[in-house]
């Protein structure tokens, strides 16, 4: 059984078709991240996937009383609202002092419990929104964009930080970039959005389809390499492209 | 002894800043200065047209407050710039409203009691109807208190954890449609919203959580109430505008605080 799933699913916000004829699957405990340009629709996809935009077509079906755990993109907290971090890591469900202070060790922020979330550095940020996310026990991990303002080796660290919570605690990660060196060789499944799946599969194989080289261009050969090097897992998808390309126009 | 309507007046304002505490802590936390406007100054266009139609007057107020609540938020979630609506909406119910009065001339006489209210004029069915509508705010917004704060954290995040950001915010717009219909008599129209901010205002410099700065507010407000009563008795001022301006000292005050940081 799948966690999540969208079937033809399309998002148009008036007259402009943000998505359409999406088709994603979530399996339990896999890394499938969603690449594409800016503009492309990422975020409205995570926004249908978490429920907060109707679909204009298609379906989204998620398992039954699936537990998200959610990280969004560039999230800014309004001067007015005083918010500590062990405050916000109770949110909505209370958890313990102990659970909270476990989780903030986990993502590498111990004992910023009474920091003001204001105050926090771009990447004690995201290792504080992680900690949230995690506190819900989720089966599956959305993150939009999560390094956003992390240096190379902030995103990499955040990244290897991802990968090992999947291996503890089985939740299936969905992750949304367009910093393609890092994320490739973290997932296990690659999707590439433009308004619609362009191509998708196995990392290696995604980044050797022509559509995905229209989309990205040059640099290649050397996102290849870093993904190579690191690369030890085994994969069944085949990369496919699709060559029904009519909606370009209202995608770019 | 104190004199009855001193303490009606005293009542009366203590009752409301529990609504107004905690509702105008979201106002601040939510930048909804603008709706506290356009809500309250729907209140004159309640007033005119509770007389005109002979409708009881908190009945009015609310069905055209409340109407014009869901209105704005409405047109603000559908990405209408909602800064100009707000503006649009705000002074154009208040100048309907003192239009629709100007044919009217048993409000026309007194209409700055509705502009400004009239606190030390509440009678004992004014207290009890605010301690009554005061209350129940308070319980909605307790009851519902963990999902609001989620949703105005982050819509994104409130919706991942299964609640509805939609639907709080309802809560919240209808909430503030009803504090507005009761605190007409208390503080009158053009200071509703003054009321809302202020004290969440004063408060925000003394709070780390959400909690400390509502239950701050309600404090605050409650403060400035039984203060501005006091003064208004003292000095012969007029008791909408004092609570306001006693309100504004503790924000003052609070800046003094903020500088410390």
């Amino acid at each position: 059984m799948s966690l999540l799933d969208a079937v033809g699913l399309g998002v148009r916000h008036g007259d402009h078709q943000i998505l359409s004829e999406v088709n994603l699957t979530v399996d339990p405990a896999e890394i499938v991240t969603i690449i594409g340009p800016n503009g492309a629709g990422k975020s409205t996809l995570v926004r249908a996937l978490i429920g907060l935009e109707r679909p204009s077509a298609g379906r989204i079906e998620r398992a039954p009383d699936l537990r998200i755990g959610y990280v969004p993109q560039r999230m800014k907290v309004e001067a007015g609202l005083p918010m500590t971090v062990r405050r916000f890591l109770s949110l909505p469900h209370r958890v313990s002092d102990a659970e909270a202070e476990a989780a903030l060790a986990r993502t590498g922020v111990q004992g910023i419990g009474n920091r003001q979330l204001s105050r926090l550095s771009g990447g004690q940020f995201q290792r504080v929104l992680l900690a949230r996310a995690l506190l819900a026990r989720p089966q599956i991990l959305i993150l939009d964009e999560p390094t956003q303002g992390l240096d190379q080796s902030g995103m990499a660290a955040f990244y290897r930080l991802i990968e090992e919570l999947r291996r503890e605690t089985g939740a299936a990660v969905l992750l949304v970039s367009h910093d393609l060196n890092v994320v490739m060789r973290a997932s296990d499944r690659v999707l590439c959005l433009n308004g619609h799946i362009c191509c998708e599969g196995a990392p290696g194989d995604v980044s050797a389809a022509p559509e995905y080289r229209a989309l990205f261009g040059g640099g290649e050969g050397e996102v290849l390499a870093l993904y190579r090097h690191h690369h030890d897992h085994v994969h069944d998808h085949g990369a496919h492209g699709d060559h029904d390309h009519h909606h370009h126009g209202d995608a770019a | 002894m104190i004199e009855p309507f001193v303490l009606r007046a005293a009542l009366a304002g203590v009752g409301l800043s529990l609504a107004t505490g905690l509702l105008g802590s979201f106002v601040v936390w939510r930048r909804m200065a603008y709706f506290g406007d356009a809500t309250s100054h729907a209140a004159i266009l309640g007033v005119a047209l509770s007389f005109a139609f002979g409708l009881p007057l908190y009945a009015g107020i609310l069905a055209v407050v409340v109407a014009v609540a869901l209105i704005v938020a409405g047109l603000s979630g559908r990405g209408y710039q909602s800064d100009t609506v707000l503006g649009v909406m705000a002074h154009s119910a208040l100048a309907l409203g003192l239009v629709a009065v100007s044919f009217l001339p048993s409000v026309r006489s007194d209409l700055s009691s509705y502009l400004f209210g009239d606190i030390l004029a509440v009678g004992w069915r004014d207290v009890a109807l605010i301690w009554g509508g005061c209350i129940a705010i308070a319980g909605l917004i307790l009851w519902r208190w963990d999902g609001l704060v989620t949703a105005t954290v982050n819509e994104e995040l409130a919706q991942a954890s299964g609640i509805r950001p939609d639907r709080e915010r309802l809560v919240l717009t209808l909430a503030l449609a009803v504090t507005v219909a009761l605190s007409i008599k208390v503080v009158g129209a053009l200071l509703i919203a003054a009321l809302l901010i202020i004290p969440a205002a004063a408060a925000r410099a003394f709070s780390a959580t959400p909690e400390r700065m509502a239950a701050l507010a309600v404090l605050i407000g409650a403060g400035a109430a039984l203060g501005g009563v006091a003064a208004s008795l003292s000095f012969d001022t007029p008791a909408g505008p004092s609570v306001v301006v006693v309100a504004f000292l503790a924000f003052l005050l609070s800046l003094l605080r903020r500088a410390d940081h």
